[in-house]
Formats: structure tokens, sequence, C-alpha cells
């Protein structure tokens, strides 16, 4: 292949680093929190892998873990939960 | 030097074969295949090392050439017409990503009726899209002018994709002598692709996402920047390769007889050669008229064309395209861009011919050039704008 260089321009360019939280905490529009009972979570990694956001991590030890900065609440996780370890809680209560 | 015969297509595919390009994605069409189907060729024989993608449409040719390119492959295509019209979402995400990128245009009539024969409202369709844009009048300049393209698109200070323009048929399937340069010597001078950003995996990042309004405003007027600073590469790079190569055309415009000239010819494309003949025709009877050849159109060379037609009696300008309901695109920039210079324009005629594929020779162009000098000397102003037509 011809060899490449990537020489910077002045210009602007339409492009956009990842960051977290561009739009700010977007947990706040949550109407509904999921809640997990980790003595039923079986560690199958299937909410981290649905959840729409990628707020979700399953560790080893505490089961699956959720960032409610950015939760919106959409509740697929519960849906996919094969254990049903995740219930779908209204916030304030 | 190789002298090569050429037609117009082989002579794009020569010059893609020289920039050593490293993908090719292109969809046929009439009558730009001929362009492809020799760089397939070169591939299959082992003369250009690239990957050849074929795909179902000309809006998957150019999508398929931006995501070569931004990988970090000098990616290259070629459309007409329809297949041009098809891919024109792609031909503006292209420019506005600001990733060089070279394209030929074999100028193809728009359909409805079918229409093979070429004239320029393909190509002059795309005058909004943020490409350079360029126009060859013989297969030489077809050479050249390809593998110029890639060296004024790649150049930091434009990163805008260029694309090349010419008629079907009149070049691109007729022959002539074509002086191909030495194949090292080309890869020398054009050097390695650059590009302002790849994607190849070691940092993420994300491509035509959500942008405000101010952010998106200052964006495209980085582009109206880099057109502006294109001109002075389009000809910093004319004059290197005439210093390199041999030929040297003038940048933004060529002129013929343009010096001395009291009327001024403009006009873009292969018919630049017929009206060349008949001002030869017209100087033998002691007629000072001289053309101005538009090389590119975007950026439009109006203070280039300023600085010839300032004392000019008059100019026609001759389109082969037309926006209905108004008038030829290239008058209409022409007038337009000289605005910016004076509030005293001469005489300004626009004659509208060759549309559809209509055939215009020397001796039309001689008799309308003369008509409109003949009257003007009585001191009577044609029409300002003129649909020629003609049958047989």
């Amino acid at each position: 292949m011809t060899k490449l260089v990537i020489v910077e321009s002045k210009y602007k360019i339409p492009l956009a680093l990842p960051k977290i939280g561009a739009a700010g905490k977007t947990g706040l529009w949550r109407l509904e929190r999921p809640v997990v009972d980790t003595s039923k979570c079986t560690r199958c990694f299937q909410c981290e892998i649905y959840c729409p956001a990628n707020v979700i991590r399953v560790d080893k030890e505490k089961g699956a873990m959720i960032n409610y900065d950015y939760c919106k609440g959409c509740g697929i996780c519960a849906n996919v939960c094969p254990a049903k370890a995740i219930t779908m809680v209204k916030e304030g209560e | 030097m190789v002298l090569k015969v050429l037609t117009g297509n082989y002579a794009v595919a020569e010059a893609v074969k020289l920039a050593r390009v490293d993908v090719v994605a292109a969809y046929p069409i009439t009558p730009q295949t001929s362009i492809v189907e020799k760089l397939a060729e070169y591939i299959e024989s082992g003369e250009l090392e690239a990957k050849m993608i074929r795909v179902e449409s000309e809006h998957s040719a150019l999508a398929a050439v931006f995501g070569a390119a931004i990988a970090g492959a000098r990616a290259f295509t070629a459309t007409s017409s329809q297949g041009l019209l098809y891919m024109h979402e792609w031909v503006h995400w292209v420019s506005r990503a600001r990733i060089p990128v070279v394209m030929a245009i074999v100028t193809r009539a728009i359909g409805t009726p079918w229409n093979i024969w070429p004239d320029h409202a393909d190509f002059l369709d795309q005058r909004d899209t943020g490409w350079i844009m360029s126009f060859a009048m013989d297969n030489q300049e077809v050479l050249d002018l390809t593998i110029q393209a890639f060296k004024i698109s790649e150049d930091p200070r434009v990163y805008l994709p260029v694309m090349i323009g010419l008629e079907g048929f009149i070049l691109g399937h007729t022959s002539m002598p074509v002086d191909v340069p030495d194949p090292d010597k080309v890869a020398e001078w054009l050097g390695p692709r650059r590009q302002p950003y790849v994607i190849d995996g070691s940092k993420p990042w994300a491509l035509g996402s959500l942008a405000w309004p101010e952010e998106t405003e200052e964006m495209f007027m980085d582009i109206q920047k880099a057109m502006e600073e294109s001109k002075k590469v389009i000809v910093e790079v004319d004059e290197e390769y005439g210093r390199l190569f041999g030929r040297k055309y003038g940048g933004l415009i060529a002129c013929h007889r343009c010096s001395d000239a009291k009327y001024h010819i403009v006009s873009m494309g292969a018919w630049s050669g017929d009206i060349i003949e008949s001002i030869e025709l017209l100087r033998n009877e002691g007629y000072p008229v001289g053309l101005i050849r538009i090389r590119y159109v975007r950026p439009f060379p109006d203070k280039e064309i300023y600085g010839i037609v300032s004392n000019s009696r008059a100019v026609i300008v001759f389109d082969r395209a037309i926006s209905y309901g108004s008038m030829g695109p290239l008058y209409m920039d022409l007038v337009a861009g000289l605005t910016k210079y004076t509030r005293k324009l001469p005489y300004m005629r626009n004659i509208i011919a060759g549309i559809g594929g209509v055939n215009i020779t020397y001796q039309d162009f001689y008799k309308l050039i003369k008509e409109t000098i003949d009257s003007l000397e009585k001191g009577v102003e044609p029409p300002v704008f003129t649909w020629y037509h003609r049958r047989g």
C-alpha cells in the first residue's frame, strides 16, 4: 500500500472523540430504576451486553453493577435477565 | 518520455495507475466504464497493486472509496450522468469530511429522454458540493489533471476531494498520442498518501456525529477558506508539474491569444479546441478575439478572468449546461464573480449550446462569434441570453 502520513490541518473537521458524559448526567431522565438482586445474579453478562447506554458492568464477585449517573431506566436489562435478578423500581420510592 | 495512443478514458486509467492508488470501487456506466475496465486489467496483470471493490451501485461506489480513504488508502472512482446523480449524497459527504479522494466524471447528458451523448449538466450539477472541480480539453490534459488531482487533494492546505471532468466519447472514446511521464518520477513527486486523520483502530473517534449549528457553520466556512487557499496550490502544482514533466497549462485558466484581444470568449472542455480553430480563422480576418478556457470551475477563477477581461469590449460565455429558468452555470458564476472586482462589466453574452450532445463545430463558433462582434461594432447589442440549437 502507498505509504500513509497523517498531516493535521488548520481546518475544523467533523471528528469527535469519545468522552464520558458529553451530554451531561443523562441518568436524571430516569423514571424507573433497575435494581439488581445480586444473590440471584448468575454473572451471565446478558444485561451488560444488551444495555444500550453501556452503563452495566458484571463483576465476578459483586454481580451486575449499574452506573446510575447515565442509566436512563429503559428496562432492557430487567427484560433480558434470565434469572429475573433485575426489577424496575419507580424513582423516588 | 513515452508516447502512447490513448483514449481519454485510458488516459485517466493510466494516470490512476501512475498515482499508485490502493483502492478502486466502481459501478459501470456509459461512457465511463472503460476507465475501470482498464484499471481492472492493470490489477489483474499486476501492473497496479490495488483492490478493486465491485459494488451494486454508484452510491456504494463512492461510499466504499470514502471508507477506504479514511482508512488511509489512496482511492479512486469514476462515473457519469445518472450514476453521478445517484452518488450525489456521498459527493457531499466526502468533501465535508475533508478526506482526499479523486474521481473522474466522463460527462453525459442527464435523462430522461435516455441519452448517452456529452454535455456538462451532470458535472456542473455538482458545483455546490465542496469538491475541487477541473475539466480537461484533450486527452493529454486528462492525464495531467488526474495525476495533479491527487497532489492537490492530499495537500494539507486543501484536504478536499477533486473531480476531473472530460466529455464522454469526444475525449472518453477518442484516441490521441499522450505523453506518459516516468512512473517513478510521478511516484516520487506525489509522495506518500497524506490525510488529516485515519481510522486504523488505534484510537476511537466518531465521524459525522451531531454538531451544534455554530460548529457546523465553522466547518463549512473552512471549506470555503480551503477553496480560496487551493487556488495557490493549483497554480503551484501546475508550475511544479511543468518543471518536472514539461507541461504547464496556466493554473485555473488557460488562455489563447488573450493578451491583445478586445473580445474574449469563455468556455470549458473539449469544444474549446474548436473555439481555438474558429479564433484562428477570425484572427486571419482581423478580429481581435481570444479564448479564456476554464480549467477549474471550483474554485471559480473570477479574479483570474477579471485580470483579463477588465478592459474587454465584450465577453461571450459558451455554456454546455443550463440552470433551467435562469442561465448557463459558467455565465452566472462569472458575472457574479466579476462584481467582486468592478461595477463596470463589459457587455456579456451567454450562449447555451451542445446540450444533449448536439455537435457544435468550429464553423458554429466562427459564425456566432463573428455575428456578435459585427453587431456590436455597429452599435447593436445582441440578446444577452441565447440558446443556440441546430439540426444536422
